[in-house]
Formats: structure tokens, sequence, C-alpha cells
């Protein structure tokens, strides 16, 4: 399935190649979930402090739990804008 | 120590100033900054005064920690009874002013009646003196913040000043500081060009003495080490600014765009954080050029910022080309997600001459906004806007209208009257996003539901400052709450309100309370200050400076139907994002708000409230 990753601030190195303005649409397979959609590119777990999908917020201990459908939009930021982790 | 006990009146229309010993007694129940001059001005000026009339007094205000070697030391405010609201208004500024003001030996500057011609005043250490300002008159904050410096021959004088706008009576002219730092909100620059006073002008050289210095360089150290240690005062507001909220806001679906017709901003990340670090096709260079601290700020977010060269507004401009202060969130929204252009430069332009002509951004962009709305309906045409096409998206007229409303001129003046006048005129006040005739900042309170309650009970009208829950509800600082719920938001927005006005009454910038709460400020100013300053004390005295203000507003005709928001976010969905279909829950927010604060259903503060906080 088909999600769209969308990494900011210090986050944007980690985008896969052909990402436009900080996001891309990314492959994954089914049941996945944030922790395996970041580690997949190498984001440094810690570094995700504010994780959103679909513009609503995961709370960290869901991060490696929730698992992402097609279409959904995951994103993420370092610590620059708050978040809990 | 740490307050001057000083405060210096000026009387303009005698012309005379004259020194006074600082109410102590007061400064114990309102600490400083906001909270203590607030208290002079609701027992000196008639809540019923004209703003512009020369009986409305303005008051540039320091904390008793500006000047310190606390972290963010460096602020001062503006009160008066606001140009553009009629509410009070209390305006914070960075920069370095307010450390040259208290270093000069003054807590605070009281302002009355209107000088018979312009004037500035002259401040160094002792040696006041109220200058003819002929020469300055009709010139913008740069070329005279230059212009004072260099007939004083001092490039070590700090200026507060007015530009042309403030002259001209725009509704939300600015009082301008060090080239980019404003008292922005409320019109605090019109009252002041009301006054004939151009600008204010200080060298200080006294130093600031604190009560016990050796626990006070502890405990200042120890908020150094929390604010270094945190990982958004310490890493992200130096790296990436303010402006890295552009697109956690727009993802959250709180992003208001096109006049709060929408939610979410599909050019949010051509004017983000981002997009201002992307090195530019023309020349390789980012917008961006480097960050920024005010006076004794450790956390260093202001950011710095070029215009491409070949760029419509600045092509054959060369004064425009060197690097000046902006953009900052709220600044880049109202300029850009308000009005639908997403054209960095152009927004950085527009910036440029809100600090130049002493415009507030936030004020200017929102009505801009309105206006294009007005415009798109069909409401006012080119023959109202002088031949302006005033489509959202149009970068070109975004820019033509700074400089316009800068200057008090064309359509640039009814720009002026800010959203709630210009709409009313129009017949559509509906299209005012405005509280208390205040602009919305940059969050929707469709999708973050507790600012809809900051804004709706903001005591100088709509603001983030008053009250920041995004903290909480997008960003989790303190702890995370749901933005989409209106429950809780009531206590929540008390607990912002309250601890913020003590933050503001300290002399310290509301930033340092992403790492800081006031269990890391009452430290500083016990050590720093006489008297017993705990993190009860503090909350104490916030809450006494909210009631306080709130009472002014009551006096001066603001009841609690004025505690409400425009139609548009409580009768109208979301369109998109998380908060598709919701609206703002104020109607059930607010009762429960009157409740935590202690007022009676009508939103007046009780004779039980008032006398547990001795008002």
């Amino acid at each position: 399935m088909i999600i769209r990753i969308k990494l900011y601030a210090a986050l944007g190195k980690y985008l896969p190649d052909g990402a436009v303005k900080n996001e891309a649409d990314m492959e994954v397979a089914i049941g996945t979930t944030p922790e395996v959609a970041f580690t997949s590119l190498n984001v440094p777990l810690e570094q995700c402090h504010l994780v959103l999908i679909n513009g609503l917020f995961v709370p960290p201990p869901e991060r490696a739990t929730r698992t992402l459908a097609n279409g959904d939009h995951l994103a993420a930021w370092p610590p620059v804008a708050g978040g809990v982790r | 120590m740490a307050w001057a006990r000083n405060l210096l009146r000026v009387d303009l229309s005698k012309g005379t100033s004259t020194n006074e010993p600082l109410n102590m007694e007061w400064a114990q129940k309102y600490l400083g900054q906001r909270g203590l001059a607030t208290k002079y001005f609701v027992e000196e000026v008639d809540p019923k005064v004209d703003p512009l009339s020369p009986k409305n007094k303005l008051i540039m205000t320091t904390g008793p920690l500006t000047g310190t070697s606390a972290s963010t030391a460096g602020r001062y405010s503006v009160v008066t009874k606001g140009a553009l609201t009629g509410a009070i208004a209390c305006s914070n500024s960075g920069g370095f002013f307010g450390n040259e003001l208290k270093n000069a030996g003054y807590d605070m500057i009281i302002f009355e009646g209107k000088a018979e011609k312009p004037v500035y005043l002259m401040v160094e250490n002792d040696s006041v003196q109220i200058l003819d300002a002929a020469e300055f008159w009709g010139a913008s904050v740069w070329d005279t913040e230059e212009g004072i410096k260099t007939k004083h021959g001092d490039p070590l004088i700090r200026v507060a000043s007015i530009g042309v706008s403030g002259e001209q009576g725009v509704k939300f002219a600015c009082i301008v500081n060090d080239m980019d730092r404003a008292a922005g909100r409320s019109g605090v620059g019109t009252v002041m060009g009301s006054k004939n006073l151009k600008a204010v002008a200080v060298r200080g050289t006294l130093g600031v003495a604190v009560d016990d210095s050796k626990s006070f360089m502890a405990a200042a150290a120890a908020g150094k080490e929390v604010l270094a240690g945190n990982a958004v005062t310490g890493e992200g507001l130096p790296a990436f600014g303010t402006q890295v909220l552009m697109n956690v806001i727009n993802e959250t679906g709180a992003l208001p765009t096109h006049n709060h017709r929408d939610v979410q901003f599909e050019g949010a990340n051509n004017i983000s954080a981002e997009a201002m670090a992307e090195p530019r096709e023309s020349d390789g260079k980012p917008n961006l050029v480097t960050n920024q601290a005010c006076f004794g700020c450790t956390i260093a977010c202001g950011r710095v910022s070029t215009i491409d060269r070949n760029h419509f507004s600045v092509k054959d401009r060369p004064e425009y080309h060197k690097a000046s202060g902006g953009l900052e969130y709220e600044a880049a929204w109202a300029l850009g997600a308000a009005t639908g252009v997403d054209d960095l430069d152009a927004l950085t332009f527009a910036n440029f001459i809100c600090n130049e002509q002493g415009i507030d951004p936030i004020s200017f962009g929102a009505t801009v906004g309105a206006a294009m709305e007005m415009y798109e309906d069909g409401v006012i045409s080119t023959k109202d806007t002088g031949g302006i096409e005033l489509n959202f998206g149009n970068a070109e007229a975004l820019c033509s209208l700074a400089e316009l409303t800068g200057k008090g001129e064309g359509f640039g003046a009814e720009i002026g009257l800010g959203s709630k006048l210009l709409c009313e005129k129009h017949g559509k006040p509906e299209l005012s996003m405005s509280v208390k005739g205040q602009e919305f900042p940059a969050y929707d309170s469709r999708g973050i539901q507790g600012m809809g309650l900051t804004y709706a009970t903001s005591n100088r009208g709509a603001c983030h400052l008053r009250s920041y829950t995004v903290a909480s509800e997008v960003l989790g600082i303190p702890e995370k709450t749901d933005p989409l719920e209106t429950d809780g938001k009531a206590g929540l927005v008390k607990a912002f309100q309250d601890a913020t006005a003590a933050f503001d009454s300290a002399g310290l910038c509301i930033f340092t309370s992403f790492a800081w709460t006031l269990d890391d400020v009452a430290p500083q100013l016990d050590a720093a200050c006489e008297g017993e300053w705990s993190t009860d004390k503090l909350l104490e005295v916030g809450e006494r400076i909210w009631n306080l203000e709130r009472q002014f507003n009551m006096a001066a005709g603001f009841t609690g139907k004025d505690d409400n928001l425009p139609a548009r976010l409580v009768k109208d969905a979301a369109k998109t994002g998380p908060a598709e279909g919701k609206t703002n829950g104020l109607g059930k927010m607010l009762p429960e708000y009157y409740e935590v604060r202690g007022w009676t259903g009508d939103g007046v503060p009780s004779n039980e409230t008032l006398d547990r906080l001795s008002l």
C-alpha cells in the first residue's frame, strides 16, 4: 500500500529520493506502524517528537502499535516543535 | 532591588518631566511591567476615555528582571487603551530598548497629554529632554532610528519609534524598537502618534542591581541550563524559529486560510521555515541569513532574511536588498495564508515594510484577507481599491497595500481602519475575523478548541500571547491535550492566562515558558527582588492582573457579550483536515470558564473573587 510520508525541519534529510517540499509517497507493507516506516528511512526514532497521522496526534506508546492504512499521511517533526516523547 | 524604584512622568502638553518613586506596595501585588503598569493605568485613566484623546495615557514599562542577567530579560511593554480595540492594551517587545530604559534608571515612563507639535524624548540616565521632532515627522521607523543616533552621535542609543502609519492614525500602528522588534498589537503606535510623540530614545549606563546577587546568579544560571537542555528552546527555536509551526499547524488542520474560509493552505510549505532555508534558484542563497537574539536571550529564535534581488518587489530598489528581521510565524501566516499568497519573497518584503513603517503584520495581513474576501464576493471593486485587483493570492496587491497602509495612503488608509471598521463600513461585519476589534493570529479555533476560548476572553482582543494553549493542545507542553476536545479547556485557558501574566510582568520572554514553569521563574525573582516570591504568589499575582484588566474593560463598556467569536467559527464547520465537520465549542467552554474564574454567569468578577485577590 502507499502512504504519504512528511518529514519536517531537521528530519527532512531522511526523505526518500523524489520527495518534493518535505513529502513523498512511499510503498509500505500492510501492517506497517509509524516506527516501522521511520526506521525504514533511517529516521532516528528519538528524533520523532511530534508524530501525526492525518493530522491527528499519535502518542509515543502507540507509534509501535498503530497500523497505517492505504493513503494515510504520516508526518513527523524533531523536538523543534515540542511534542511528547 | 531589581526594580529601579523610579518612574518618569512626562507631560507632553506642558512639556515637563518629573521623577516619582515607584509604588513598592503595588510592586508586591502586581510585580512589574504588564501588571504594575496596568495598575498605574487603571488608577489614573478614565476607562471611557477616547484612546486618541490627550487624556489617554501611554506607559512604557519594564519588569523587575529586565536588564538583569536572567535569560531573555530584555523585555519591555507598552500599556495604554488600544486604538484598535478600545480595550486595555499591553504590547510586549524584545530587542534592546527595554534593557536600556532600565539601565537609565527607570521602571517605567508614563506619557500624558499631547505635545503641541511633534517631539521625541531623549533620555540619558537622569538627563531628560523633550526635543523637536520636526525633522523626523514623516520619516519611517528605520530612518528615524538612524537619524536620532546620528544626530546625537551615539550608535548605542536605543530608539522606540512610530512610522508614518502611527502619525496617520492607522489603527494597528506599532511602536518599533531596534529596527525590527515591535510592541505590535492593539494600536499602541496609533496612541503614540496621537500624542505627537515620534520616538523615545534612551541611553542608560547605570546598571541594574539585584537583592541577593549570589543567589540570583545561581538561579539565573540554573534557568539558562533548563533552556539549553530543552529541545524546543535549546535546539528548535534557534535553528528553525517560530516558522517551524507553519507546517505543524497546517497539518493539524488549524491554519486559518483565505480569511478563515479554510483551515488548511495548499501553499503552506512554500512560506515555511523549511522554505526559508532552501537555496533559491537565482543566487543559490536561502531566504534565511541567520538567527538573532534579543538582549540577554539564550534562545535566539529571531530570523534575519533577505529578498531575492530579482523579485518584483525589490527589483531596482537596493534599499531592500540587505538582510533584515523576519519572517516570524504569525507574520508569515497573516501575510500568507490569510491572504492566500504563497510567494515567500513577497511576504518577506511586506514584512520589511511592516517593520519600516510600524504596522502590525497580523492585523494588516488579516485585514487584507477580509478585504480580499469582500472583493471576491463583489462587495468592493477596483473603484474602492484604487485599481488594485484584490483577489486571494495576489502577491503584487499584498506588497502594494503594505506600502500604502504603511503611509496611510489610498486604499491603504482603508486597510488601516482594521478589519472590523472596514467590514462594517461595507456592510459585512461578519467578515471581520476579530474579537474586540483585534484580528485573530495564526490558529483556527475549530482545529484548536482552546484557542477559541483564549481569543474570546482575551483582555486585549484576539491574541495568542495571552494564553498559548497551542503549546498543550498541539505541541504537548507541559502535557498533551486533545485539540479537538472542549473538555478541560476552561481550566487550561485560565492556567495559561494567569501564568502568562506573571511571565509578562517579570520582564521575561514568554518563549521561556516552552521550557520553564513558574517554578523556574520564582527562584530568580525571589533572589532579585525584595519580598518572598513563590510560585503560588506568582499565580496569585497573575490572576490578580487578569481580573484587573477585566475590570478596566468592563468599566470601559465591554460585557460578557464581547467574549465572543465571529459566527464563521461557531457556525461554519471546518471543511478539511482533522477538524472537518467541527465548529468551535465556545458555547460550552465559556460558562465553564466563568465558573473556574469565579465570575458570575454574565462574566463579571464576583465580589468574593475580587476580595480574594484584594482588588
